[in-house]
């Protein structure tokens, strides 16, 4: 079976501070990999060499795309991995307002990747951004209301449905539970997990919360200080850590 | 020694007009594409046509017959100070009538009789980037251009539906020039958008704030963006007109009095004398 995604010796270095070094893993379809670590720890490097927002100084990022097989998404030129970046994988920011246009309405950002591809029947367009937003539990009587007056939570949603929208293969996920209070995480959580289930997705999830991975992710990385210190099925690292660094952080959640 | 002799022909120093001249003729050899040049301080505000001003001064001979509008008027206070100031300048010969010009110079219109091959059509653009209101940045927009990504311009229209029923922007209609460049055909009634394409005149876009030059040449294919279930159309006031009676052309609305009362003119006054002077005969004529 041919990965989805291989990540082969990703290095990047901000001048003499490391961003990470030598990162490898291979990512098969409908699998979803969790990163952990501490905050400065290079999660967040390593996602955006991973989705093009930042050129890696060493390694290759292989995706298997649908019309030539794997190819090099570092290597490729702008314009293939610009049409990447808005078919086959989608990109949930940690903040909602990061990845969503705030001046245009719900319908408009959910539209937006449509038109990119070139989608041009308004009825269609329209009618899919209210499914969409139902999908993610938003009243369709919200499709024209600008994303200002939604909710944490809900602008987060948004941004997911705005990213599933053209149906892609990989979606790169960094801290999607982040700043919003436990409730709503569950719930997005929750719908997370039903939507890559009933989709077949495979995701990158960058996060410090032991949970969200816990919930979400079949397999586990676990980084400190750039390096990947150690990897596995996401119930063993977590229940049998090995590396102190990961008996420390699985130490440090809190038991209530 | 006359006025005209104590400047360099049309204003600016030889330099500079070879300077736009080549911008001029880069942005021909690319239609749509936006060609920077390096705007010169003229003497009037930003805004009264800087751009357009440049244009014309480096597209000028003095065998040229030179017309300026402003939003399809020849007496407005924008024509006639740009026109009195190619007079003093250039020394050239200004007229009121488009057949008989050869260049000319407009704001905010196209005129109603068409075009030929002899002409040359300058507008002034305030604003050249069709993007500049959703993408804020220019490394950004300049991007999206060489690129052809231009969903981000069909989102402007998703909203105008969404908000409003049907593509409310009426002017500064973002077009397609040969399928590629999206372009900006500065702020001329949505009216006027047909007339852009296919024209047998050379159309060239000076904008001197943004220091922008882009141009379409002489039988360009030029569509306007729309959607399949919307698609584009060229609307005006339903009416005609009420000195000349024309119904094919741009109307301005007037308002007469505190009471209503209205009166529908055609915007091109050109076109309006021309028809009036053969006879036709609106209702509100007096």
């Amino acid at each position: 079976m041919t990965p989805l995604l291989s990540v082969q010796g990703i290095t990047k270095r901000y001048g003499a501070h490391i961003g990470c070094a030598d990162v490898s893993f291979d990512l098969y379809p409908g699998e979803v990999m969790g990163i952990v670590g501490e905050s400065g720890s290079g999660k967040s490097t390593l996602l955006n060499c991973m989705a093009g927002h930042l050129a890696p100084d060493t390694g290759q990022v292989v995706f298997d795309t649908r019309a030539d097989g794997p190819k090099d998404t570092i290597t490729m030129s702008e314009p293939e991995r610009r049409m990447l970046g808005r078919t086959d994988w989608a990109f949930v920011h940690q903040h909602a307002r990061d990845g969503l246009r705030m001046g245009v309405s719900a319908g408009g950002n959910v539209g937006e990747r449509l038109m990119a591809v070139g989608e041009r029947h308004y009825g269609d367009i329209r009618g899919k951004a209210t499914d969409w937003l139902e999908r993610v539990e938003i009243d369709a009587g919200r499709v024209d209301d600008r994303p200002t007056t939604f909710s944490g939570g809900m602008q987060q949603r948004l941004q997911i449905a705005r990213n599933l929208v053209t149906g892609p293969r990989l979606v790169f996920m960094d801290e999607p539970t982040g700043g919003l209070d436990v409730s709503v995480q569950a719930r997005l959580l929750d719908l997370l997990r039903g939507l890559v289930r009933d989709m077949g997705l495979s995701a990158i999830i960058v996060t410090h919360d032991l949970a969200v991975v816990r919930l979400l992710a079949d397999r586990l990385m676990v980084m400190k200080s750039g390096r990947v210190v150690e990897a596995g099925l996401t119930d063993q690292v977590l229940d049998d850590p090995q590396h102190a660094y990961s008996q420390l952080l699985v130490s440090s959640v809190l038991q209530v | 020694m006359t006025e005209a002799s104590e400047y360099n022909f049309a204003y600016l120093d030889e330099q500079t007009k070879r300077m736009i001249r080549r911008a001029i003729l880069k942005g021909l050899a690319i239609p749509g594409y936006q060609v920077p040049f390096a705007s010169r301080e003229m003497p009037m505000p930003y805004g009264w046509g800087t751009g357009g001003v440049q244009v014309s001064a480096a597209v000028l001979t003095p065998d040229d017959t030179f017309k300026v509008i402003d939003q399809g008027a020849d007496d407005t206070t924008n024509a006639v100070s740009i026109r009195s100031f190619f007079e003093r300048t250039a020394g050239v010969e200004t007229t009121t009538a488009t057949s008989e010009a050869s260049v000319i110079q407009t704001r905010h219109r196209i005129p109603e009789e068409p075009l030929t091959e002899d002409q040359i059509l300058v507008y002034q653009v305030p604003i050249p980037e069709p993007l500049r209101f959703l993408e804020p940045r220019e490394s950004e927009t300049r991007k999206m251009h060489s690129l052809e990504e231009y969903g981000l311009m069909h989102v402007k229209l998703y909203e105008d539906i969404s908000r409003h029923g049907h593509i409310a922007t009426s002017y500064a209609y973002p077009v397609k020039v040969e399928g590629s460049y999206v372009m900006d055909p500065s702020p001329i009634p949505k009216f006027d958008n047909p007339k852009l394409g296919d024209m047998a005149a050379i159309q060239l876009f000076g904008a001197g704030r943004e220091q922008r030059i882009y141009a379409l040449p002489p039988y360009t294919q030029v569509a306007s963006l729309d959607f399949e279930d919307h698609p584009f159309e060229a609307s005006k006031a339903d009416h005609p007109c009420g000195l000349c009676d024309a119904t094919d052309s741009y109307l301005d609305e007037v308002i007469m009095d505190d009471q209503g009362g209205r009166m529908f003119v055609c915007s091109d006054t050109d076109y309006c004398e021309a028809r009036r002077a053969a006879g036709h005969k609106g209702k509100d004529a007096a």
